[in-house]
């Protein structure tokens, strides 16, 4: 009971000279008890992680080689994470969600310096979930029937998406959104790390207009790289799913109540 | 010299006339030239591979001449018709374009192989300008590597002389701006691209190796001309 009693701190312990084992299993045990103490109040720390893309490494070839797909998401999605994680470590946005962090980091266009990792994690993320392998083609059903209101036909929709894609300057996304405001499907491109979450819009598929995303495979020649993109790679089921997912936010047309 | 190709008779007269300058064309609309590079594609490596080196010349600047020269013809026509929106709509083609060009046209001056000179690092006034306005040339070379490393997405880094105030700077710039994009007053004594397909085929995504290598290969001795005529 003493034994007990001093380890825990409450009874002063015996001179050091009375029953020398007994004072050596009494520390052992205070040493026990306050490790357990301060484990109990440790704080616990999260980081964000690389999630894997739905697919194997080599799965999306010939349109976009394994090695690319090594190189893109082990090397350049992998530093973005780890380049956030260390700059979160004394952030003030440590604990945001990462879609938080691009509406906050944003800043109207001020980005702010844990910006541009956040947002190319979630894009980067976003674009391996909307490829598939062996895919492209056109949708179905009801994501076909939004794209022929908003575009004109499917063809329109492929020529604009291609058209834009050469159209951008430099590096950046090309993006399908569903615009909040005028509820529709749109395509629309953003500057290097740009993301249209930022922009108050629900992406729904994007491509990752980056030298890095395509030289290896196709050197300068850009266009070839999207139209197998939206040829042979992006995942119809993927947009589906996150249509469907954008039509809680957006009203897309008038509710179809069947007279009784 | 052998792997010197697409030397058209346009491009060696544009090269002798300094490179970047324009041939007046039939309707008065002056055309812009790819410029000749002075040494093989080969010539720079282990630096920069030769595969690199003709696809950035042949490949990307070609391009970007050849759509700067389309966005001209179709700037001159904008404003023949006194179509003022149209001409300001190809204002960003034409900075896009035209600073690619105007870009790598010094690139090209700025690189030289190690045989002929390259990477000897700067003497005489340029060295002196650099020791003063910087500390030491490792330490321009190091705030060159840091700034180039540190740009999000394409870009150059450049070493400018304000002239006005008569001092070095670091600066870099988005996309193909050129470096009086930053500062009226600035003159591009040296420029890396660090855009993606500069380095990309050798370097992967390492690109402050990149960065550390290139200054094997580059031209101070054009540098310190360049500096000398803005300072004299």
């Amino acid at each position: 009971m003493a034994a007990f009693a001093s380890a825990l701190g409450i009874l002063p312990s015996p001179p050091a000279s009375a029953y020398p084992q007994q004072r050596r299993l009494r520390s052992v045990k205070r040493e026990q008890m306050q490790g357990c103490r301060s484990r109990r109040c440790s704080k616990v720390v999260s980081y964000y992680g690389l999630i894997t893309p739905p697919y194997k490494l080599d799965a999306l070839e010939p349109y976009m080689s394994k090695r690319t797909v090594e190189l893109h998401w082990g090397k350049h999605h992998q530093n973005y994470v780890d380049g956030l994680n260390k700059q979160l470590a004394t952030s003030m946005f440590y604990g945001y969600t990462l879609e938080e962090l691009i509406k906050e980091g944003y800043n109207n266009g001020n980005p702010l310096p844990e910006y541009n990792n956040a947002a190319q994690v979630w894009n980067h993320h976003f674009f391996w979930e909307s490829m598939q392998p062996e895919s492209g083609g056109s949708p179905e059903g009801g994501v076909l029937q939004q794209i022929e209101k908003d575009f004109g036909s499917f063809t329109n929709f492929r020529e604009e998406f291609i058209c834009s894609a050469l159209s951008l300057l430099g590096s950046g996304w090309v993006w399908l959104v569903l615009k909040r405001e005028e509820r529709k499907l749109s395509v629309v491109c953003t500057r290097n790390a740009i993301s249209p979450l930022a922009l108050g819009d629900i992406p729904i598929m994007n491509l990752d207009l980056w030298e890095h995303a395509y030289y290896l495979d196709y050197k300068d020649d850009r266009r070839m790289y999207v139209t197998n993109f939206i040829d042979h790679l992006v995942s119809w089921h993927t947009v589906t799913l996150r249509m469907m997912r954008g039509e809680a936010f957006v009203n897309l047309g008038e509710p179809n109540i069947p007279v009784a | 010299m052998a792997l010197r190709t697409l030397a058209s008779r346009k491009a060696l007269v544009a090269a002798a006339l300094g490179g970047a300058r324009p041939l007046p064309a039939a309707r008065g609309v002056a055309t812009f030239a790819l410029p000749d590079l002075t040494y093989d594609y080969g010539a720079l490596e282990p630096a920069i591979s030769g595969e690199i080196m003709q696809l950035h010349h042949q490949k990307h600047h070609a391009a970007y001449v050849a759509n700067y020269n389309k966005a001209l013809e179709k700037l001159d026509a904008a404003v023949a018709k006194g179509d003022a929106s149209a001409v300001v709509q190809l204002q960003s083609v034409i900075k896009f374009n035209g600073g690619g060009h105007v870009n790598h046209s010094i690139f090209w001056k700025n690189l030289k192989p190690v045989s002929e000179g390259g990477g000897e690092p700067p003497h005489e006034k340029l060295g002196w300008a650099i020791d003063e306005d910087f500390g030491s040339f490792e330490a321009l070379v190091k705030k060159v590597n840091a700034e180039g490393a540190a740009l999000q997405g394409s870009g150059w880094v450049w070493l400018a002389l304000d002239k006005e105030a008569k001092k070095l700077r670091v600066e870099t710039t988005a996309n193909q701006d050129p470096l009086v994009t930053k500062g009226i007053n600035l003159v591009p004594l040296l420029g890396i691209d660090v855009w993606e397909h500069a380095y990309y085929l050798q370097y992967k995504n390492v690109r402050p190796d990149y960065l550390s290598n290139i200054w094997k290969v580059m031209n101070w001795k054009y540098a310190g001309e360049v500096y000398e005529n803005a300072t004299a």
